[in-house]
């Protein structure tokens, strides 16, 4: 039996010191073969083989991780959740995903911490303002919620904030989601891998996929550091390891490049900012954790990189960001930083699709906006995996979108990948 | 991270501005052929490993520069003025990517 969580258990097992938990994942050994092999144990890998799983009756599946589960990018986020973009692609794919996010807990019998604190965009241009109206307006428009915020609602939402005049950007306006929010990311990871576990789904951890397997064109199957593995289906969900994992392939060239995005928390502080700000004029987000550290980070550092560590300009550029609009924390201490590798693809939108070689699924071109997706990326991905063909929801993300002149570019940056 | 300009010497990578792959290969502006332009504009070849790209060294002699640094190790093996590719006639081939 695994783990199960309630208060009586989680009562139970203190009175007993801690000492009779059980694993809440098995560590089985890979098989000779599956039905569908997914290469990547992160958050969306483990989605998509949970979903696989409740939504399709597809239990023959096996996730293999080259090292622990959610050592990459689901561990190493600034942990926001929102919906609020302008195109109506990415509103509804995303707005999927809140949706999904607003029941996760009690769908995985498992406490993600899922809090809709609410995230914040600041204008600090008139014509900034005009823009997150319009944005505002888009999402009404699909159903989402959005409301404007006036400078003086924004002081009351946020009194850390610099809003006066002689701030060096002052602040006319904000965008508000009140649905947005943020989550445990590594709780995210950990009841994905517990739900899919206990449907079946051999989750391999150490498992480094080396190769694939062919029979022609066809991908028959992988090669690993566990040995061969065959599947009628191969799925690859690795975010900043996807160029990668194409070469083994033999694909060489792909619409994505890898990026290292850096990521801070201060030490804990009594509670301080109960949302998630943005700052309109840089790139800089931040929240508080319920630890009390402040969790933070900035713009990508901009050139191709697979190193999880980054250089300090970015640092210096974050925390002038942060300085900017909290003068506070001028004396706050920073504990961590990080670094993650991120799937930026040509126009900011990601990939999820059947393809691009008979027999394999690809998901990637995530930018630096994964987490939050994590749940409407497994579904809707395993959904393309059992049917062989996209879902409404994730029909637009093609690979083949960027050759037909059919690019869901939000930020209308171009195909530039350190802009998105 | 220190570029090493052929011109200035070794300079924080503050002053230098990416520019992105030195792989791709534009096609003739007079190119009618939208696959070659397709490729160019969104196609990378993104290794893990040495990666030839192009910094302009925009805070200092702002003249162009190929770099072979490596992307895993942020480690710069070579620093070159783009501008001698075109003189030598040598743009990058693909055989000579690795």
């Amino acid at each position: 039996m695994m783990a199960e969580y309630s208060a009586f258990s989680l009562l139970a097992n203190a009175l007993k010191g801690n000492k009779d938990w059980k694993p809440a994942w098995r560590k089985p050994d890979p098989k000779a073969s599956y039905d569908v092999i997914i290469i990547g144990g992160g958050g969306h890998g483990l989605a998509t083989a949970y979903y696989l799983a409740k939504e399709h009756g597809i239990t023959n599946v096996a996730v293999l991780e080259k090292g622990w589960l959610g050592s990459g990018n689901v561990g190493r986020n600034t942990t926001a959740v929102r919906s609020n973009y302008l195109l109506p692609a990415n509103t509804r794919f995303y707005e999927h995903s809140m949706k999904l996010w607003e029941g996760l807990s009690h769908e995985l019998n498992y406490n993600v911490m899922f809090s809709q604190r609410g995230c914040l965009n600041l204008a600090h241009t008139p014509a900034q303002f005009d823009d997150y109206a319009r944005r505002g307006n888009a999402m009404r428009h699909l159903g989402v919620d959005a409301e404007l915020m006036t400078p003086a609602e924004i002081k009351r939402l946020v009194p850390a904030l610099d809003i006066s005049s002689d701030a060096r950007f002052p602040v006319v306006g904000g965008l508000m989601q009140r649905r947005a929010g943020t989550a445990r990311h590594d709780a995210v990871a950990w009841g994905y891998a517990r739900g899919a576990d206990r449907r079946g789904v051999d989750i391999i951890e150490n498992c480094e996929v080396t190769g694939f397997l062919r029979d022609g064109d066809r991908i028959t199957g992988v090669t690993t550091s566990r040995g061969d593995i065959r599947a009628k289906k191969v799925a690859i969900a690795v975010a900043g390891s996807t160029g990668r994992v194409m070469q083994l392939a033999g694909i060489e060239t792909m619409p994505i490049e890898s990026h290292v995005l850096q990521a801070f928390v201060t030490e804990s502080l009594k509670p301080f900012i109960d949302t998630v700000v943005t700052f309109g004029m840089g790139h800089f987000y931040m929240s508080q954790s319920d630890k009390g550290g402040l969790v933070y980070g900035g713009d990508i550092d901009g050139y191709n990189s697979y190193a999880q560590r980054g250089n300090l300009p970015i640092v210096d550029e974050v925390m002038s960001e942060m300085l900017a609009l909290f003068p506070g924390l001028a004396r706050v201490r920073m504990l961590r930083s990080w670094g993650g590798v991120c799937d930026m693809s040509m126009d900011g939108s990601p990939i999820i699709t059947a393809g691009p070689l008979p027999g394999m699924y690809l998901n990637c071109g995530w930018c630096y906006g994964g987490f939050k997706a994590t749940p409407a990326s497994g579904w809707c991905f395993a959904w393309t995996i059992a049917k062989d063909e996209p879902h409404d929801f994730n029909a637009p993300f093609t690979l083949d979108r960027f050759h037909r002149g059919l690019v869901i570019d939000d930020k209308g940056q171009g195909a530039n990948p350190r802009l998105h | 991270m220190l570029i090493t300009c052929p011109y200035c010497g070794p300079r924080d990578v503050i002053e230098f501005t990416y520019q992105g792959d030195g792989n791709r290969e534009r096609p003739d502006p007079a190119s009618q052929n939208f696959e070659a332009w397709n490729a160019y504009v969104y196609d990378r070849l993104n290794p893990a490993g040495d990666h030839n790209e192009i910094w302009q060294h925009s805070g200092g002699c702002r003249t162009h520069l190929r770099v072979v640094r490596n992307t895993l190790t942020h480690e710069i093996s070579s620093v070159a003025f783009v501008r001698g590719d075109h003189a030598s006639g040598a743009r990058r081939k693909a055989e000579d990517r690795s």
